[in-house]
């Protein structure tokens, strides 16, 4: 099958293109999840996302959640949304953010009313939204209104050579074309942060990263490191699977941008691109289930995830569609695995092949297919916190 | 082309990767550049899983480890043509 270069999406009020129908039930907070979850169970064709923190949050740590919450339920995915919080003005401050998109948003604060009474209320809405959003119809949209993330996880030496260089090689085809793309893994690029720095698209924009990555080594790695950090990066995965340092890691990581084309902006975590189309280098963690949510948060539909020795993540809102160079892996654990690019260790498949063969499944799953962490109910919705809350 | 044992990403690399299972001490491998499509064999000294690596040539404590034609980090063990190459002789430079 090759690409004709459209596919049948969700357009939503405010012009983006969504792949998914999802009605989201969003807790500010951590102790609103309990609500968010019996209003899912009550209501077909919702889904709760329940997360850790939201509480005694201040600054920038604050910053990034209202960001993180209002981007998820912001996403084109997300057909309508049911904001729940203890009290109403952090609530208010999400629901008025996802509203502004146009999209149908409810939202209920528990104080003075109790559990019960607003998992009746918000229920009542939910079940409106399913009936809204239920019969919305797919209609025709251009490859170039995608917006594809991309992050690999458990890697090895494999992934360096097939799955990453089959990523670069549909940012090489569809970044021109018009998507937005976005990579990331701050600490990752360690070793390799020369040669990314040297890929944006102008110096300024290389000597932002550069300071992005440099802050990550003196404010994170440096205060927190025990002895140093060989015993998390490269992960005991990693190195079962032949990655010896992190230099290794982070040259196969950045086979993931490809040969040609060029990031024009750094990203603050969960930070929605707003210089137009184009690849973008977001400020993540190296951590799957973490860096895969804050890309949903900035907008990006569908997200493309190289693994060598079988990550499993996925995302409640982002299908994340897994390729895999690795034979063992597509022996052992072919379940997780949606693009097995495997030919290219044994030279039977060419780079250009293996970025095909991811563009096809983009496509398809753009189009409604479920991708193998979707089907295996894989919804990691991880949140990225700065600092202990007040 | 048979189905290589190994590949190497570019011609300055002095490690490969192993590619396929079951590959045992005393083995010729068949190796592939995958920059230029160019062959060579080596014969290996270990049992080496798949896709760690093994030298291209000897190497000795406190050389530099290049694979993608860039510096993955110091040799502290030497090591000899065909031996396996991972945490026990190679090291990070920058933590």
């Amino acid at each position: 099958m090759t690409t004709n270069g459209t596919f049948y999406g969700y357009r939503r009020e405010n012009g983006r293109v969504g792949i998914r129908n999802h009605v989201a039930i969003l807790p500010v907070d951590d102790i609103s999840n309990a609500a968010c979850e019996a209003v899912a169970n009550n209501i077909h064709g919702t889904m709760a996302l329940p997360h850790a923190y939201g509480r005694l949050q201040f600054g920038e740590d604050l910053d990034l959640h209202f960001r993180t919450m209002i981007g998820t339920g912001s996403n084109p995915n997300v057909a309508a949304c049911v904001v729940i919080g203890i009290e109403p003005d952090w609530t208010r401050v999400i629901a008025d953010g996802i509203a502004a998109t146009g999209k149908p948003t409810a939202s209920f604060s528990i104080e003075r009313h109790g559990d019960i009474n607003i998992i009746a209320a918000a229920s009542r809405q939910a079940k409106e939204f399913v009936h809204m959003t239920s019969g919305l119809q797919r209609e025709p949209c251009n490859v170039s209104e995608l917006w594809i993330a991309a992050k690999c996880g458990e890697s090895d030496t494999t992934t360096g050579l097939a799955s990453c260089p089959a990523v670069g090689n549909m940012y090489d085809t569809w970044v021109p074309e018009g998507i937005y793309g976005c990579f990331g893994e701050t600490t990752e690029i360690t070793g390799a942060e020369h040669i990314c720095a040297a890929r944006a698209a102008t110096p300024e924009i290389g000597e932002k990263f550069l300071r992005t990555w440099q802050a990550y080594q003196d404010e994170v790695v440096e205060p927190y490191k025990t002895s140093d950090l060989s015993d998390s990066q490269p992960t005991k995965g990693n190195i079962a699977g032949g990655l010896t340092t992190i230099e290794e890691k982070a040259l196969g990581n950045l086979e993931k941008i490809g040969k040609k084309v060029s990031y024009i902006d750094v990203l603050e975590p969960a930070e929605a691109p707003t210089s137009g189309p184009g690849l973008y280098f977001m400020d993540t963690s190296s951590a799957a289930a973490e860096c895969n949510t804050i890309q949903a948060a900035a907008g990006y539909v569908v997200h493309c995830f190289p693994t060598g020795q079988g990550n499993i993540c996925g995302n409640p809102i982002m299908p994340v569609i897994k390729v895999t160079g690795n034979p063992r892996t597509v022996r052992t654990m072919g379940e997780h695995i949606d693009v097995d690019v495997s030919g290219v260790v044994r030279r039977e498949m060419t780079i250009p092949q293996a970025g095909q063969a991811l563009m096809d499944m983009i496509i398809q799953t753009a189009n409604g297919r479920l991708t193998a962490a979707e089907a295996l109910g894989h919804n990691e919705f991880i949140m990225t916190k700065l600092y202990r809350s007040a | 082309m048979s189905i290589p044992h190994l590949l190497v990403h570019n011609r300055l690399d002095n490690v490969g990767v192993v590619v396929v299972e079951g590959v045992e001490a005393g083995m010729e491998l068949l190796a592939v550049v995958t920059e230029d499509d160019s062959d060579f064999t080596i014969t290996t000294c270990h049992d080496v899983p798949i896709g760690h690596k093994i030298a291209l040539t000897d190497l000795a404590d406190g050389d530099t480890a290049i694979k993608y034609g860039v510096d993955i980090g110091r040799v502290v063990a030497d090591t000899g043509k065909g031996e396996h190459v991972h945490t026990h002789n190679l090291k990070t430079k920058r933590w």
